[in-house]
């Protein structure tokens, strides 16, 4: 093996050498007699999703570990291959199954850099406020499956209802509750319901009063901040050597959002603030994850007061090569039939070339890479998938920890497994 | 974003409004540590491997028309497009950098590699790369000179094949514990 170049990265870092991803049992600091090897996963109740972590155990002290992963590898890349652009789009949303809207999201936004295409105002700003409402949605789902690994079960519940009527309203904007392929290339499926916004409004301040009861339940509980402070240590310079991003990003004191630092759709004309922990453990995670509703609630609000305004705009841009005309021209225009035809059986023609776009998805960067050779089917679809790389740091945040405590550390890394292993 | 100074660059394509690298990849490592360290590009976002075998030929996927026009068999024909732009090579092997500072950027380093020819691994420059190369590995059969653990990650251990490849099967796979195993 060539010798390593002396790197910058590496001054101080608690990554382990020479694999980043595995720890090995240090010889100086354990007896190796004592070590017992154990399988934590991949069916485990407190494991997130079928993640496999082989930890060698000192006592209660986790003295190594590897993560294994791909036992939910369904090859969505390459089936996306073998179907037009137009059938693909169904499959983004499944790669992530808990941020569903933002996969949909990145997959069409990069679509739509091919093609060149401009998407109406009104559809970029519904496309917003449910990307939002999903980044809750998620974060719900990551917040009560966390506490419920230590113990808190009751916050479960009260997550899950919240989480459900978000459900709610994303079947009446597109008639599924996941999974909506609500997102089309050029805008959106349908325009959204009369009483989308109005309903929204009326569960956002409900949504407000929830946070700040999780808050209470969860900051004052003695045993919730005993085993979440101090835990799960990651340092700025680690996080960005290790591609982390989202959330686990900003716990550990970087300020770094795609939303403010490389704008997409508009959210240049929102308010919102990003909040950032300086501590890179459990509980400032926590803290991330909680202030980041909170802002999304905030930025919400913002998209309906302008969807409520663009009432009556169209929400799919008008180009027929690519967007399926109305169905009410079918039974008078011969050329709409065509195109209908032709968008159906074939698919639209995206030009040759290769993007990489990428957005903030409730776990960090997901990105998007396409290739098109001109035809009516993506020569190559790869997702950036957040959850992948936050596993990556799984050998540097359990560092000298309990076997208690590992629950908890990989629970905080907010690993979609469906994502990680697509 | 200026490429000066990164050695190795054997082309600089701007598409879609992003920046590509093509570089020697002989010098892949070097040219990665210069934008590392020069230009601050600290963030692998992806590394990503793409299997050009049948580009711009019939039948693989893109359904390209034949000189004799429109195939009727094939359902998806173009008739007689363009044909796209012929590839070096087999390969492509593309790094999504990112610059997490107050000037925020991205730039996209390829290499283009034969069926077999490995590339230096860039482990020492972004410890991010581990699993990145071990899925490129997994997928696409690249490999990866010095990367101390390059085994598979998404598919079984004893698999054989590289799945992303263009040259494999599509539902090719017997169903466990039925009659067609």
């Amino acid at each position: 093996m060539a010798v390593l170049p002396s790197t910058r990265i590496y001054e101080g870092t608690r990554i382990p050498s020479p694999v980043p991803t595995i720890l090995e049992v240090d010889p100086d600091k354990h007896d190796l007699e004592d070590i017992l090897t154990i399988n934590f996963g991949p069916n485990h109740p407190s494991t997130h999703g079928v993640l496999r972590l082989i930890v060698d155990l000192d006592g209660e002290t986790v003295a190594g570990i590897r993560a294994v992963i791909g036992y939910l590898h369904t090859g969505f890349e390459k089936n996306m291959e073998s179907k037009t652009w137009w059938k693909s789009v169904t499959y983004a949303p499944r790669v992530d199954y808990v941020s569903f809207q933002s996969n949909e999201l990145v997959y069409v936004l990069a679509i739509e850099k091919l093609l060149g295409i401009e998407v109406p105002r009104r559809a970029t700003w519904v496309r917003m406020a449910l990307t939002e409402l999903n980044r809750i949605h998620s974060h719900l789902i990551w917040l009560g499956t966390s506490a419920l690994e230590l113990g808190a079960i009751s916050l479960l519940w009260y997550t899950f209802d919240d989480r459900d009527e978000i459900l709610d309203l994303f079947e009446m904007a597109g008639g599924t509750r996941m999974h909506t392929r609500y997102f089309q290339v050029g805008g959106l499926a349908e325009d959204l319901p009369p009483a989308f916004t109005a309903e929204t409004r009326k569960f956002l301040p409900r949504m407000l009063r929830s946070l700040d009861e999780y808050e209470s339940l969860l900051d004052r509980n003695a045993i919730w901040l005993e085993r979440t402070k101090g835990i799960g240590l990651l340092s700025a310079g680690d996080a960005l050597a290790l591609a982390q991003s989202g959330p686990m990003l900003r716990s550990s004191g970087v300020n770094w959002d795609l939303r403010k630092t490389m704008p997409y759709l508009a959210y240049d004309e929102v308010e919102f603030d990003v909040p950032v922990y300086p501590n890179g453990d459990v509980y400032d995670r926590y803290k991330v994850h909680l202030d980041e509703m909170r802002e999304s609630v905030r930025i919400v609000r913002q998209c309906l007061d302008r969807i409520d305004e663009m009432d009556g705009e169209p929400w799919i841009a008008d180009d027929r090569k690519v967007v399926l005309p109305p169905r009410h021209e079918l039974h008078t225009s011969m050329e709409s039939l065509i195109h209908h035809f032709k968008i159906v059986t074939e698919g639209y023609v995206v030009p040759e070339g290769e993007v990489y776009l990428a957005i903030e998805s409730p776990r960090g960067e997901s990105g998007c890479y396409l290739v098109s050779d001109g035809g009516p089917r993506p020569w190559r679809v790869k997702f950036r998938a957040p959850s992948f790389a936050a596993l990556q740091a799984t050998a540097t945040t359990v560092q000298g920890c309990l076997v208690a405590d590992l629950v908890a550390i990989a629970g905080s890394l907010d690993p979609v497994m469906g994502d990680a292993d697509r | 974003m200026t490429n000066a100074g990164v050695p190795g660059v054997i082309e600089t394509r701007d598409s879609y409004g992003e920046t590509t690298l093509v570089v020697d990849p002989a010098r892949l490592v070097e040219a990665c540590l210069s934008l590392r360290d020069e230009h601050g590009f600290n963030f692998l976002s992806d590394i990503t491997p793409t299997d050009y075998l049948g580009w711009g030929e019939v039948g693989v996927a893109g359904y390209f028309g034949t000189a004799a026009g429109r195939d009727l068999n094939a359902p998806g024909s173009q008739g007689l497009a363009r044909l796209p732009e012929p590839k070096p090579k087999r390969f492509s092997v593309s790094y999504h950098l990112l610059r997490v500072s107050d000037e925020p950027a991205r730039v996209r380093v390829q290499v283009w590699l034969d069926d077999g020819e490995p590339v230096a691994t860039v482990l020492p420059v972004w410890p991010a790369a581990d699993w990145f190369e071990r899925e490129a590995w997994d997928m696409m059969g690249i490999g990866f000179e010095g990367h101390p653990n390059l085994v598979r990650i998404l598919m079984d251990d004893d698999w054989e094949g590289h799945p992303h490849r263009k040259d494999y099967p599509l539902g090719g796979e017997p169903v466990r514990f039925s009659d067609e195993e």
